[in-house]
């Protein structure tokens, strides 16, 4: 059994809106009792569609959003009596969707060192991280460069230098992938597999593409704030009927091996991918 | 492409004046700004030329590049040079319709052109080969005495940096939205002054609406980075100064005194 990191207990936000005299208009519930623990060193996937409450609920786990109701305990500790802030946030970075929008400054390796300078950590130890984090993601050539000059899932593996240039021991990643080409997904995708695996960086992927939580440890699935599905990939993908009631778009391989299935093809559960379907079909004969 | 503009007029060159602290170079520029104004001799300003050769051979840039920064103040120095050579009163040297030419006027003339080139260039010199990015942290480290005026130095610096990170995005930024109400039927080019203005509109507003966007975005990715202001930050190369820096202090110093010398005896 591993340690549990963060400790998430009926967390319920509301969005509320005020006319012009404060009185309340409307309110919406984003996120609706979410209970759920993450534990360390594992690689979590929250799935769902959009409006489904995942971003708002990931942005409770480094406080950049406090609970309406409910607690988030981070390695012991309840986010809303936490004091300063940034000491929680070193531990539990975030990656956002759009990459050009996270970078601060116009060469790399000053934007790999922002963090660490606003922890007030000393030039040299500064500049061993940062060497430490561009070479762990692949960038080190570009230590020089201008972010502008670096394409998509370049800039998203300087923003996860940034995260490792403070040693944090959690990652979370709001739709990483969403304004990649498929080969700046793969990049990030296999950068911080690596860093989970590796580094035993716990990681949550909030996403809302099947076919990026095939490898991971936990699929959590939320629809109207609340989570509808839990489990391994494999648990998650043979329910394809209530993945489907989600508004959830199904990977092709696993909904073609559900339908071979459905026409009395003795295929086993669970195939996620297009070599899993091969092997298996090959078994047939 | 329009995402590789270089913002300012940075020069790479391996020189003497490119490693020194910025710091040095800003006071070498207010220095030799005030130090135009010291004296209004012909030996003063062949001092202040010539110390000002020195550095740009120094600095190893080429002077066409220094000379192009003279371009954009070629009308500011023509209408100058006219109203000196036409207005100041003195010995007549040549008189037509109701115009005329003094002695005394050409001299103020040139003296005014020249110390017009010798501003500019003096300061094209310091952006030439200093980053923008040293610059700000230079200017953050030189203002940060105003701290105690409650001054937001920090803020200011950061917010210049930031800046220069997204000048480069909202520039490809304005050419994506142009493109799309052209495709659209917006006409940017045709028409009156007024009609022009006009055409900014439907380019202006998406240009407001996505900048605060992104503002909004990386205030978020700031904090989540731990930014807490200026307050106990560090800085992975804090400016420190080196030998080369307290000499150079010493050449300004120097310069400055006898500009002053000339100033007086000459």
């Amino acid at each position: 059994m591993r340690n549990i990191l963060i400790k998430i207990r009926d967390l319920v936000h509301e969005y509320r809106e005020y006319d012009e005299n404060d009185n309340l208009v409307k309110t919406m519930r984003a996120v609706d009792g979410v209970t759920l623990d993450i534990e360390e060193g594992s690689f979590v996937a929250v799935l769902g569609h959009n409006g489904s409450g995942k971003s708002t609920f990931a942005k409770h786990l480094n406080a950049l959003l406090m609970p309406t109701e409910g607690t988030v305990i981070f390695s012991g500790r309840d986010v809303q009596e936490i004091e300063n802030l940034w000491e929680l946030r070193k531990e539990a970075g975030m990656i956002f969707q759009n990459p050009d929008n996270q970078i601060i400054s116009n060469v790399v390796e000053e934007d790999v060192a922002f963090g660490p300078e606003n922890l007030g950590i000393p030039s040299e130890e500064i500049i061993a991280r940062v060497a430490f984090a561009l070479q762990r993601v692949g960038m080190e050539a570009y230590r020089l460069s201008s972010p502008n000059k670096l394409s998509g899932g370049q800039k998203q593996r300087i923003g996860i230098a940034g995260l490792l240039a403070m040693k944090p021991r959690c990652i979370l990643m709001d739709e990483p992938t969403a304004m990649l080409d498929p080969e700046g997904r793969r990049e990030v995708l296999r950068t911080v597999h690596e860093l989970n695996r590796q580094e035993k960086i716990t990681v949550v992927m909030i996403t809302h593409y099947l076919e990026e939580v095939v490898d991971v440890d936990r699929v959590v699935v939320m629809d109207h704030g609340k989570i509808v599905m839990d489990g391994t990939p494999k648990e998650i993908f043979s329910r394809i009927d209530k993945l489907k009631e989600h508004h959830m778009r199904v990977p092709q391989v696993v909904e073609l091996a559900d339908e071979l299935r459905k026409e009395g093809i003795a295929l086993p559960e669970g195939i996620l991918t297009v070599d899993e379907l091969v092997e298996a079909l090959c078994r047939l004969r | 492409m329009i995402r590789d503009i270089t913002l300012g007029q940075y020069y790479e060159a391996d020189s003497l004046i490119h490693k020194l602290d910025p710091r040095v170079k800003l006071a070498f520029t207010l220095i030799y700004i005030i130090s135009l104004y010291v004296g209004h001799s012909f030996y003063c300003y062949l001092f202040a030329a010539l110390f000002l050769a020195g550095v740009i051979a120094l600095s190893r840039v080429p002077v066409h590049f220094m000379l192009r920064g003279l371009r954009s103040i070629v009308v500011i120095l023509v209408i100058s040079a006219l109203f000196n050579i036409f207005l100041v009163d003195g010995e007549v040297l040549v008189r037509f319709w109701k115009l005329r030419i003094t002695k005394e006027g050409l001299v103020t003339a040139a003296y005014m052109v020249v110390r017009l080139i010798l501003l500019i260039l003096g300061s094209t010199v310091m952006t030439l080969t200093t980053t923008p990015n040293d610059l700000t942290d230079g200017l953050e480290k030189s203002l940060s005495f105003l701290k105690i005026f409650r001054f937001p130095v920090h803020d200011l610096a950061m917010m210049m940096s930031i800046a220069l990170r997204f000048i480069p995005i909202l520039v490809e930024e304005v050419n994506k939205i142009m493109k799309a109400q052209m495709a659209r039927g917006a006409d940017f080019d045709g028409g009156s002054l007024i009609k022009k203005a006009k055409a900014m509109v439907p380019m202006l507003i998406p240009l407001f609406v996505s900048s605060f966007r992104r503002a909004n975005d990386l205030a978020l990715a700031m904090e989540a980075r731990c930014y807490h202001g200026g307050e106990g930050r560090t800085k992975m190369y804090p400016l420190k100064y080196q030998t080369h820096d307290y000499l150079a202090y010493l050449v300004l110093l120097v310069y400055l005194a006898c500009m002053i010398l000339v100033s007086k005896v000459l």
